[in-house]
């Protein structure tokens, strides 16, 4: 996905006048936020499993490179192949390897995130395969030809009438009279559509929500099934998964479990989570004949040692999404590529580099909901600044806020100066704005005064009001 | 520590803010602060406590300025500023600062556990129960995200104004929400900044209250920004005004006729 | 050709400023892997005694769509089988896993019920299975793969009936993990896992559009649990 972060000012000011968005994004609230404090409010371990979860990716990281051989023994020790990649050109590659070798031609797809930063529906596409999304979210982007704008609910910027419209124009073989008005009658359609190229592909899919080390096995955690018909039915199981995946055991898979569907969805576990290990046994009567487990670092580890590393315990939960004020404003599609919100301002520079994304740290007032609310304890805004250091070290931001900061600096370290400054600009403003209290605009702030009044000085500073007074 | 038989001796952090829009919040500061036994001093070599330089990746200009900060507030008791943000700098992000310079670090980490934000300084500190002051009428009060956040300011100013006389206090939907300020962010992302306000203000607008408070100056000029916009009659005041009882002038952004603050 | 495994891992020990660890800095990891510690479990079910993880276990599958139905013994299932399908008026012919955890099940004693015994196929409307374990934490239902629990049987029936005996219920996951342990236990030491483990908590659903929550996406539709007490309960 080519990402267009770098526009994000007007994909912002696109989303604010989109009223299908903006309406959609008002049930934001009622659903993942709103149950999620329900789910914690239940739980009273729930402070105590995070700082678990932390201890056991830090332990984890410290030791990426045992867990990982660890990993690949045991999936080798199943019947099963770990392909290394280093980046989304080598996992293509192999991923279209693995699917000419059978002969494929339908791929049934779980979502997968790794799977979007690969880009890997439209390498088979190019390369002759047929992708097909089987998470209904996933299914009615695909269908539209638009990328995700929600890690866990893809397709939540859509209303239904939105999405009536590309199932009619999709699935042309059904009778076009027929009703689509609501939710039930969608996923009807949808399940009936998906359960034949469930029962046709010939190779599955799936990313990973874990890796486990002990035992080789892979995680996936889904709601719909889609996954488990993905890896269940066809020749071959493939894993697509990131580095960071990876946990040493099934018991902290577990820990870190508990805390991912109360954050993401406000359930307490979700419908269907399916630890896969290898192929199918000689002895079993289905399952893939195949289980491939595409290893993905894609500058994974280049963030260890870093002031990013924190980064890498998330487990994409997109609480710090649901949770965050400009998330909510504008959705997902204004970050531009695979990760919105907080999480993804800080992993996409990471990714696409700064220079594309420098926008997306800068978007945020650092009011600190993200990190209350992240089941890993990620210190996102600390992380966002980190990047606003590296802008500004290598002079990308505007030169026109960098005059500006410096100009605020210089006065700011010389008090004096600043007080005669601030009291002429007191009385100044005070002057022109104590009729009506405020201005409608102001000069060099229309930021601030195009939507909204400055209220206007009282016409003094403290500071000469104090040294008067005395 | 103050001694057994001297009154604390507080340097009152006034923030840029105050300095230049509203010096009313300052003075009921003083007047909170000396009612509840303090001696306030206000250090003249203070200007800004660096967020802006901070918050902009701009690491240098904002160590600069904080080591004047470190200076100018250095002898005395305790350091309070009307503000969770600035409070937050100075107690949480001072620290973070001088990490790697650590004589620097110690001064902050020692001025960083004398800092506090005004009204919680007055309960946990001055141990205040109540104040001595009347406003009549329906409040609501907003919760601005580095005092709560990094100060875990909430039930103090709450418990002072539960004790001011005619006041109603009524919580609004979605109190610990960002209001959208975020300092350069209000101008940089100016229409994402509107828009988080907006919904702020409908918040404001469903509690039916007649006046609207909050804790910091950044989020009181925003959010009284976007009211008068909006054509909106809620009234903004600082909450210190209010528990000092100095609400008698025009309230944020209203028309102030020939009389100037004080 | 240069070798992206090498590459990777050399990648990841630059970063930790070390080379590979030898065996005896291995040693304490490989050692965590080997002990597979328990974290932190929840008291919700853990500090509950075995009847009360029951009550709970029924609560919870409740609780997210599940419905439970309670026999005394093997005896009354296909009863209570019966019972269901004509309730909500569904097919009465049954795809039922071979598994030797349901050959006490008289299914004779409801002619009316149709009973194939195998691998389900699409178009089956009703998949009977067993189960290995239940998590009373969060009324999950723990079952694997395996010649006679082929895992398409969890997911491709619209209706799946679990028969799930009182002595299953246990309180966590971690419960279920040991069990596996003991169950697949290698002569050699540790333990071979089976293809699949599904951790299942009620139906399918989806709630991808608009957010409104709906039932069956492409699992089943409905999750039936048949609990026989055993005189446990």
């Amino acid at each position: 996905m080519k990402p267009t972060s770098h526009a994000f000012k007007e994909n912002a000011r696109a989303a604010l006048g989109d009223v299908n968005l903006q309406k959609a994004m008002t049930n934001l609230r009622a659903g993942f936020v709103e149950r999620r404090a329900l789910m914690i409010s239940r739980l009273p371990e729930w402070d105590g499993l995070r700082d678990e979860a932390v201890a056991i990716k830090r332990h984890t990281l410290a030791n990426l490179d045992f867990y990982l051989e660890s990993f690949e023994r045991n999936v080798i020790a199943n019947g099963g192949k770990v392909h290394w990649c280093r980046d989304a050109a080598e996992a293509n590659a192999t991923v279209l390897a693995i699917c000419r070798d059978l002969g494929a031609k339908t791929v049934t797809k779980g979502k997968s995130m790794i799977g979007e930063e690969m880009a890997v529906n439209e390498y088979l596409e190019l390369n002759g395969m047929i992708p097909v999304e089987t998470d209904l979210g996933e299914y009615i982007i695909q269908i539209r030809h638009e990328g995700p704008s929600h890690i866990i609910a893809p397709a939540i910027h859509l209303v239904k009438e939105q999405i009536a419209e590309s199932f009619r124009a999709t699935h042309t073989k059904l009778d076009p009279k027929r009703p689509l008005d609501d939710a039930r009658q969608m996923c009807d359609e949808a399940r009936g559509i998906l359960r034949q190229q469930f029962l046709a592909a010939d190779v599955g899919i799936t990313g990973a929500n874990f890796l486990i080390a002990e035992t080789g096995s892979s995680i996936i955690v889904t709601n719909e099934g889609n996954g488990d018909l993905t890896q269940t039915l066809p020749r071959a199981h493939i894993v697509l998964a990131s580095l960071e995946k990876i946990v040493p055991t099934l018991e902290d898979a577990a820990t870190i479990l508990r805390l991912l569907a109360r954050s993401a969805t406000g359930q307490e576990f979700s419908s269907y989570t399916t630890v896969s290990t290898g192929p199918r046994r000689p002895s079993d009567i289905d399952g893939p004949g195949q289980y491939h487990v595409v290893l993905l670092d894609n500058g994974r580890s280049a963030m260890l040692g870093t002031e990013f590393e924190d980064m890498l315990r998330c487990i994409r939960c997109a609480a710090c999404l649901n949770h965050c004020p400009v998330y909510e404003a504008v959705g997902g599609k204004s970050y531009g590529w695979v990760y919105p919100g907080p999480m993804g301002s800080v992993l996409t520079p990471t990714l696409v580099g700064i220079e594309e994304a420098g926008n997306l740290p800068n978007a945020s007032t650092f009011c600190g909901r993200c990190e209350s609310v992240c089941p890993m304890r990620i210190p996102l805004p600390k992380m966002m600044r980190h990047w606003r250091e590296r802008e500004f070290s290598r002079h990308l931001s505007p030169a026109s806020w960098r005059w500006g900061l410096a100009f605020w600096t210089f006065f700011a370290t010389r008090p004096r100066l600043y007080h005669a400054a601030s009291g002429a600009a007191a009385r100044m403003l005070g002057f022109f704005g104590k009729r009506r209290g405020r201005f409608r605009s102001l000069p060099l702030a229309s930021g601030w005064t195009g939507s909204r009044d400055m209220p206007a000085p009282q016409g003094r500073s403290f500071h000469s009001l104090w040294k008067s007074r005395s | 520590m103050a001694a057994e038989n001297r009154k604390p001796r507080v340097a009152l952090f006034v923030t840029c803010l105050a300095d230049l829009f509203r010096p009313s919040v300052g003075f009921a500061a003083v007047k909170l602060l000396e009612q509840a036994g303090c001696a306030v001093e206000v250090p003249r070599a203070q200007t800004c406590c660096g967020q802006p330089a901070y918050n902009s990746g701009d690491r240098a200009s904002a160590k600069k300025i904080a080591r004047q900060v470190i200076d100018a507030f250095q002898d005395f008791d305790y350091v309070v500023a009307p503000s969770g943000s600035c409070t937050g700098m100075i107690k949480v992000h001072y620290p973070a600062l001088f990490a790697d310079e650590p004589e620097t670090l110690t001064r902050a980490k020692e001025l960083a556990a004398r800092s506090y934000e005004l009204i919680s300084f007055l309960t946990d500190v001055m141990k205040l129960e109540r104040v001595d002051a009347r406003f009549d009428g329906t409040a609501t009060y907003h919760d601005s995200c580095s005092g709560l956040r990094e100060l875990g300011v909430k039930a103090q100013p709450r418990k002072l104004l539960a004790s001011v006389k005619g006041l109603t206090l009524t919580e609004m939907r979605d109190a610990e929400i960002c209001c959208g300020f975020g300092g350069t962010f209000a101008v940089k992302y100016g229409d994402i900044s509107g828009k988080i306000a907006s919904e702020k203000c409908a918040n404001v607008e469903a509690s039916k209250a007649a006046t609207l408070l909050a804790g910091d100056l950044g989020c009181l000029l925003n959010m009284t920004g976007k009211l008068k916009r909006l054509g909106r009659k809620t009234r903004v005041w600082h909450v210190a005004e209010v528990l000092a009882g100095m609400t008698d002038g025009p309230a944020i952004g209203e028309p102030m006729g020939e009389a100037e603050g004080e | 050709m240069t070798d992206a495994r090498a590459d990777t891992l050399d990648g990841i020990r630059r970063a930790l400023k070390r080379g590979k660890l030898d065996e005896q800095a291995a040693a304490p990891l490989a050692a965590r892997l080997k002990a597979h510690k328990r974290n932190l479990i929840p008291k919700r079910a853990a500090g509950l005694d075995h009847r009360g993880q029951i009550a709970l276990f029924t609560a919870m599958a409740e609780g997210v769509n599940a419905t439970v139905a309670r026999v005394a013994s093997a005896q009354d299932v296909p009863g209570a089988v019966a019972e269901y399908l004509s309730r909500l008026n569904l097919p009465s012919r049954l795809v039922v896993t071979p598994d030797p955890a349901l050959d006490d099940i008289p299914w004779a004693k409801r002619p009316l019920l149709e009973i194939r015994k195998g691998r389900a196929e699409d178009g089956d409307a009703v998949g009977v299975t067993a189960c290995s374990a239940a998590v009373a934490e969060t009324g999950t239902l723990m079952l694997h793969s395996g010649p006679e629990s082929p895992t398409r049987n969890n997911f491709l029936p619209d209706t799946h009936i679990v028969v799930l005996r009182a002595n299953q219920v246990a309180a966590s996951y971690e419960d279920g993990f040991d069990q596996l342990r003991r169950k697949f236990a290698k002569p050699e030491g540790g333990f071979s896992m089976p293809r699949t483990v599904n951790f299942i908590t009620g139906p399918s659903r989806t709630a991808d559009i608009e957010q409104r929550l709906e039932l069956g996406m492409h699992g089943p539709r409905r999750l039936h649990i048949v609990l026989i007490d055993d005189g446990q309960a």
